[in-house]
């Protein structure tokens, strides 16, 4: 049997078909990345719960008014200067007196670390824009990253985020993340 | 003068006709880019109706699977809506605007859609603008709180610092 000729499909018109979806997709879809500072909130106060005592050299009371003033432990302070007192109040280097204290404690990987008990509290005025409460939040969360990863370094010799699961949980447990908000009723006007 | 007979040549050449460029590679080429386009992006997923600036950061993460994220999105109402609705502050769930004592239901709705196994790792990206008070925005944290999602994000965009 003789063998026929096959013929060529038009292929002209692909592209347009390629070109419609092209625009589908443009119009349909948003390239956006989300991006944010990821918190954990405090779960609602148990009733029952008693408030427990902190020391006062334990904590650093961060207070942003309502004309967005930063005041830490009732003294103003510009938001440039916040993250390295904020990381000089968890590091405590010299273990002075007035700043938080230490417990040395067992860390796997780490070995002994004295792990500091300060915690920094942070208020906030109903009257607070939300751009300064992030720029202080954001402060306070850069503070402990840069802590972390400084002992990452010093410990793994590598940045905190980028070190493997159990290594980051060690390192999380030398440098706790304590970010504190009051209770919103308990706030001034 | 060497020039313009050159160019003369040239012309010359043309008149017989140059073959025409194949657009065969046409196609191929739009679907790369098609391709492109179905890898980097994500569906829309609600029709925003609330305006917002997002506030400056550094610290920020990326919020990695999308379909554990919910959204509360709070601004002014956009230009349309705004003979309607003014121009005070909205929270926007899904496609309405609501008030902070719908976010509870909001968050019981959107932790029925996942898997329980997914359901702790549930995070709300708090979209506001950065001039809001803070007085709503901590009414909607502990409407968040109530309904116990605790893992939160507040949207923002990358800066290199601050004072600078």
């Amino acid at each position: 049997m003789a063998k026929r000729k096959l013929e060529e499909i038009n292929a002209g018109s692909m592209a347009d078909i390629a070109f419609l979806l092209l625009v589908f997709f443009l119009v349909a879809t948003t390239m956006n990345v989300d991006k944010g500072i990821t918190r954990i909130l405090p779960p609602m106060p148990d009733p029952n719960q008693k408030a427990n005592d902190v020391k006062e050299r334990n904590v650093m009371e961060i207070f942003v008014s309502k004309f967005d003033e930063i005041m830490v432990d009732k003294q103003k302070i510009d938001i440039l200067n916040l993250k390295d007192k904020a990381k000089k109040f968890i590091l405590n280097h010299g273990n002075d007196v007035t700043a938080p204290e230490k417990e040395v404690k067992e860390i796997d990987l780490i070995g002994k670390y004295a792990v500091s008990k300060g915690v920094i509290a942070l208020k906030n005025d109903r009257a607070t824009t939300y751009n300064m409460y992030i720029m202080v939040q954001n402060e306070l969360v850069r503070a402990f990253r840069e802590v972390r990863d400084e002992l990452s370094i010093v410990k793994f010799g590598k940045d905190f985020i980028e070190l493997d699961g159990e290594q980051r949980a060690a390192i999380a447990r030398a440098v706790p993340l304590a970010i504190s908000e009051s209770e919103p009723n308990e706030e001034g006007n | 003068m060497r020039r313009a007979t050159s160019m003369a040549v040239m012309k010359k050449k043309g008149e017989k006709g140059t073959p025409p460029i194949s657009t065969a590679s046409l196609p191929d080429i739009i679907f790369m880019l098609l391709f492109f386009f179905m890898v980097s992006t994500t569906m829309k997923e609600q029709e925003l109706m609330v305006k917002y600036t997002l506030p400056d950061a550094t610290e920020l993460h990326k919020l990695e699977k999308k379909s554990l994220v919910s959204y509360i999105h709070f601004g002014m109402p956009i230009e349309s809506l705004r003979e309607k609705f003014g121009t005070a502050p909205r929270i926007q769930l899904n496609d309405t605007y609501r008030t902070p004592k719908d976010i509870l239901e909001f968050i019981a709705s959107e932790r029925d859609k996942l898997s329980e196994g997914d359901r702790p790792a549930m995070t709300v990206s708090l979209k506001a603008d950065g001039e809001i008070m803070m007085g709503p925005i901590t009414d909607v944290k502990q409407e968040l709180r109530r309904a116990n999602a605790l893992k939160i994000s507040y949207a923002g965009v990358r800066i290199e610092g601050y004072g600078l």
